[in-house]
Order: structure tokens, then sequence, then C-alpha cells
């Protein structure tokens, strides 16, 4: 077996409150592969943000991460970088893309000019190096180059979320953390847009650690999944296990809950 | 259609522009469906074909640029006071965001209170009460516990639960559901869409559906239609329209629904961007041919 790309041991997370803790997240311990994509599933309130938030080190009080816990990329704990560690660290290493990233980007600015500003900035890019790089990463996203000149509102959801990825993968990061990128978007484009990932990941070899409430989405693109209940890991395997033989009352329970499209009703 | 009885509710040619100009949308185009008593209409597609737009139409928030809304049978458009009166009680929304439709200043009986003291005259003051407790009961929720809380104190499928038997407080005829379960958790997405059903059949309300998420369509509407770029490109039966789907961007759009037996690595499901761009392209054009596929299954074609 490969060493693991992202070794996630232990992870606690605590909100802490005026009169007790909350505990969001609750000795959780997985693995992701170089170039695996990795599913987080469970119901709203299980702490999935938590971790992917705690992951990118993008966690803010009052979520306190416990002592015990180490998050390990490439063998370095996250959890101890500085800060001029953790800026190299966020967008080169893992970077992350939100439900609502589309609306992210800055209305005011051309596409181009922000491709600028991550590229100049991370990697000290001029112009004309940063807009090579930018006509090659919209082509990855099925996006015509010469649209680099206009403003996000010149573009459907659906494409300024996949501009947003292509921001995302232009420093080559190792781990991308998609936290329900598509649940806002009708399912061509959903599918338009996870399969490219997974074409990518597989040209370009990053790992993907993928949130979402669609046990059916998560089966059709995640390598393994990790299903969580109020805070606990409580079962993982890989994506044919958990659709085929689900182990957990939980997991089995979550996929009753699913109306299928040709197969009449459930329940 | 099979059903013959004139329609509570019907949308008849209506186009909706935005903005005028070279910066002119189009958001609905000659967009035409019937809403009956006890039927639920599905009504689904790609994200900004136009959807909400019908809904808000349906609802009088937007005026139609051209085309009529018919409330059995006659036009709404210029109506008195005391008929504009009756359509607001009769036509009722339930919104996706269970979060930001209640108000958090007040607690869920006053919620369900103001729209019997608006709507229902009928209701002695005396009956309030009573009639607030028999609404949470409806919705399978249990009074005591409930009516006294605040909105924050309940759960996604819970204040979704609120927000059903306010609209039904109105004792309405037609229900618009934009996206209801859309905020809420898998396991309570089930509960809610089986109440609508129930409520659909057991107080004869036409229902209009909208959704991203065709399986529940299936399992809570008779009859569907699917919505690209404005234009409503088939409809019919939604056991005909999902098993035999006719056109281009249906097709394109039901294989894309996400099925756990069909993984993104396998090289025969890969949809090609390029046929996606032809469908999108052909899609968008103006299809004003109409076929019959079958009885009550259409498909409009350029
Ligand atoms: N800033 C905060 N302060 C206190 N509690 C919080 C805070 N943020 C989240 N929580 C709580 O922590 C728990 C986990 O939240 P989290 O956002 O990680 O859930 P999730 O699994 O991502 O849910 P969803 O599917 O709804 O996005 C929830 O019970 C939530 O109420
Ligand atoms: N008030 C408005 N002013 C200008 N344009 C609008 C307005 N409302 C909607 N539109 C535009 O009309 C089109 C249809 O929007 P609508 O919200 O009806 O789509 P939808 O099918 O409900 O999409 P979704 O599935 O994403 O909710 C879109 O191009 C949208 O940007
Ligand atoms: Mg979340
Ligand atoms: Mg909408």
């Amino acid at each position: 077996m490969t060493a693991p790309l992202l070794s996630v041991k232990n992870l606690t997370i605590d909100y802490i409150g005026e009169e007790k803790d909350f505990r969001a997240v609750d000795n959780v311990s997985f693995d992701v592969a170089p170039g695996e994509v990795f599913g987080l599933a469970g119901e709203s309130g299980c702490g999935k943000s938590t971790i992917a938030f705690a992951i990118s080190r993008l966690h803010k009080p009052p979520a306190l991460i416990r002592r015990e816990s180490t998050i390990l990329l490439n063998g370095r704990n996250v959890l101890d970088l500085d800060d001029k560690a953790l800026r190299d660290f966020r967008w080169r290493e893992v970077a992350m893309v939100f439900q609502s990233a589309m609306n992210s980007l800055n209305p005011v600015l051309r596409i181009e000019h922000q491709f600028y500003d991550v590229l100049k900035t991370h990697k000290g890019m001029s112009r004309p190096q940063a807009r090579d790089r930018t006509a090659e990463m919209l082509k990855l996203v099925d996006i015509a180059p010469d649209r680099m000149r206009d403003y996000p509102h010149q573009f459907s959801g659906g494409m300024r979320q996949r501009i947003v990825i292509a921001i995302c993968l232009a420093l080559d990061p190792r781990l991308v953390v998609m936290d329900e990128p598509t649940t806002a978007l009708d399912v061509v484009v959903q599918r338009e847009i996870l399969q490219r990932i997974n074409e990518l990941r597989r040209s370009l070899g990053f790992a993907v650690l993928f949130i979402t409430h669609d046990l059916g989405l998560m089966v059709q693109f995640c390598d393994r999944i990790g299903i969580m209940l109020a805070g606990k890991l409580v079962e993982q395997n890989t994506a044919e296990a958990i659709y085929g033989s689900p182990q957990h009352d939980y997991t089995k329970q979550l996929w009753a809950s699913f109306p299928s499209l040709h197969g009449g009703v459930l329940l | 259609m099979t059903v013959q009885q004139t329609p509570i509710l019907a949308l008849d040619r209506v186009t909706k522009t935005f903005g005028h100009g070279t910066g002119a949308v189009r958001a609905a185009r000659s967009i035409s469906f019937s809403l009956h008593a006890g039927r639920a209409l599905a009504l689904v597609g790609e994200s900004g074909s136009g959807k909400t737009t019908c809904a808000r139409m349906a609802m009088r928030e937007y005026l139609p640029t051209e085309g009529e809304i018919l409330f059995k049978g006659q036009p709404v458009e210029g109506t008195n006071a005391a008929e504009a009166a009756h359509y607001r009680r009769a036509v009722q929304m339930i919104f996706q965001d269970p979060f930001a439709s209640l108000n958090p200043a007040h607690t869920i009986a006053y919620h369900l209170k103001r729209p019997l003291m608006l709507h229902r005259p009928d209701i002695k003051r005396s009956e309030i009460d009573a009639t607030v407790r028999a609404l949470l009961q409806q919705v399978k929720l249990d009074p005591d516990l409930v009516a006294p809380k605040y909105p924050h104190e309940l759960s996604g499928g819970q204040r979704q639960r609120v927000n059903i038997a306010r609209a039904l407080a109105a004792k309405p005829e037609v229900i618009v559901a934009d996206e209801p379960t859309s905020m809420l958790d898998v396991s309570v997405r089930l509960g809610v869409l089986n109440l609508l059903s129930e409520m659909k059949q057991e107080m004869k309300l036409g229902l209009l559906y909208i959704t991203h998420d065709i399986a529940t369509a299936r399992y809570v509407a008779e009859d569907i239609a699917v919505m690209y770029s404005g234009q409503i490109v088939e409809w019919g039966n939604v056991g005909k329209v999902i098993d035999n789907p006719a056109h281009p961007y249906t097709k394109l759009l039901l294989s894309a629904v996400p099925d756990p037996d069909v993984r993104f690595d396998d090289p025969s499901v890969r949809l090609r961007p390029e046929d996606v761009e032809d469908i999108r392209r052909q899609s968008a054009m103006t299809q004003d041919r109409i076929v019959e596929v079958d009885s009550d299954h259409f498909v409009r074609a350029a």
C-alpha cells in the first residue's frame, strides 16, 4: 500500500459555548491515498464541513481542535503550520471548493485578473505567464480561453463554478476539498463538472475529499466513502461495499430514504 | 391529459421577459400548463430555465409579458378586489428555504394564527387555537410541543412542516412548492413529500412541484413538464416521460440523474462535452412544433 497523502487521526473538534461545549467531531480517523476520491456522507449537522475546514486550516473560533488530533498531509502535521508555512500550504497543497464558491468570484474583476491574483501571489508569475496558465486551466474545464476577458456575471452558475475549480487547480494542489460543490445546480451541469474532475484527477493525480448529501452521486464518484453520524465516523469502506453491502444500520437507513428513478417507490 | 374538468389554475401561452433591448432575458417563453384538483405537476429542468419565474407568475408576483393566467377558466388579469383576495387565499406557496421563511421573533402558533385571521373569516376567534392545533396535527407535529416554540428551536424538517401547515391554514386550492425539500436532510425529505402527496389527495389540492430531484418527481406527481431555456420541451404522464423520453434535453437530463449503478470511471457512460453543447444549442432554439409521442405524452421540436 502506498503512503497516504492525507492521514486524519483522532480528530476531535468542539465548538466552545458560553455554558457548555458542543462536540461536533468525535475522534475521527481516516486516510486518503494520492489520487483517491474519498467521500464524507451523513446528515446535516453531523460534522462534515467542520472536518473540511480543519483540513484546510480554515476553521475559526469557537471551533477548537482538541490536542490529541493530528492531520498529516504528506507526513507533516497541518495543525502545527505557522503563518508562513500556511500561506504555502493553502492553494499549493490543499484547495477548497464550497457550494457557494461560484458567488465568491469578484464581480468587478475580469476572470483573467482573478487568476493573475492567485498566480502572482503564490508563484510570482508575470502577466503573460499567468495568461498562458489561465488559458490552459480554462481549457481543462471546457471553457473557451478567449472568455478570460469576461466578467463573472457573463457566465452561468455552472460555468462560474467550473472557473472557481480551474482557479483552485491552477497551483497543482495535491488535495482538493469539495464541500457540496454542485448542490444548487441541475444534474446535467453537476455531472459535467464532476465527470471532468474525475478525468483531471486521473491525469493530474490530485486527491479529492468530496462532501455531499446525495449518496447515489457519492457512489458514482468516490473510491471510498466514510459515513458520519453525530460527529462520529460510523462506517468506512469502498464505494461498492457502502452501496452493495452496507454494514451499519444508519448506512442502510440512509439508502432506504432514496426514491429511485425507475424502480418505483422505496419504503 | 385524461382529466376533463376545468383546471383550477392554468398558464396559457405565458411569456416573461426581464429587461429590454440587447440585455433582455426571455425567462419564460410561451409556457402553458394546468393544475388540477388532486393532481401534482412536477416542473423540472435546467438551472435558470425559468421554473421559479413560472411559479412567481402563478403566484401573481410577476405579471406575464404576454399570455394569460386562468383561475377556474377565467383570466385573473383585471379581476376586482374581492376576486383578487380570493385568489391570494386559494393559491399558496411553500418556499425552498425553511429557515428564511419563518420570522425568528414569533412563535409557531403566531405563524399559523395570522393566515387564519387573514383568510378565514369563517373561523370564530374562540376556535382559532383549536384550529392551530388541528393544523399542526395534520402535518404530524405535536401541538403541545411545537406551538409555543420559536423557529430556531425546530429542525429543518419540522420547520418545513410548519410552512406546509401555514399554507394549509388559508384553505388553499393550489399549492406551489419551489424545491420544498432541497434544503432538508435525505432522511426527512420523503416524510415531507409524503405529507404533500397526502394533502394533495385528501384536500383535493392542485400541486405545482418544482425540483431538481427527478426521482422524487415521479414519487409525488402524476404529470411532469421539462424546461430548458425558458421553454417546456416535453410534458405528459410522469411515467411515460421518464421511461420513454423523446426530447434530446430530457434524455440528457435523465441520463445525468445520479445512479449508484453507474460509475464515472466507466467510459461507456461518459457524457461527451461536444454532444452536450450540441443538445444545448438545439434545445435553445424556438421549439414551436408539437409532436404527440403517445397518449398524454408530448414533445416540442424546432
Ligand atoms: N460556529 C459554530 N458554533 C457552534 N456550533 C456550530 C458552529 N458551526 C457548526 N456548529 C455545529 O456543529 C455541528 C456540525 O456542523 P457542520 O457544519 O460541520 O455540519 P455538516 O455535516 O457540514 O452539515 P450540513 O450537511 O448541514 O452542511 C452542527 O451541529 C452545528 O450546529
Ligand atoms: N427578477 C429578475 N430579473 C432579471 N432576470 C431574472 C429575474 N428573475 C429571474 N431572472 C432570469 O430569468 C432566468 C430564469 O430564472 P429562474 O429563477 O426562473 O430559473 P429556475 O429554473 O428557477 O432556476 P434554478 O433551477 O436555478 O432555481 C434566469 O436567466 C434568471 O437569471
Ligand atoms: Mg456542511
Ligand atoms: Mg428556481
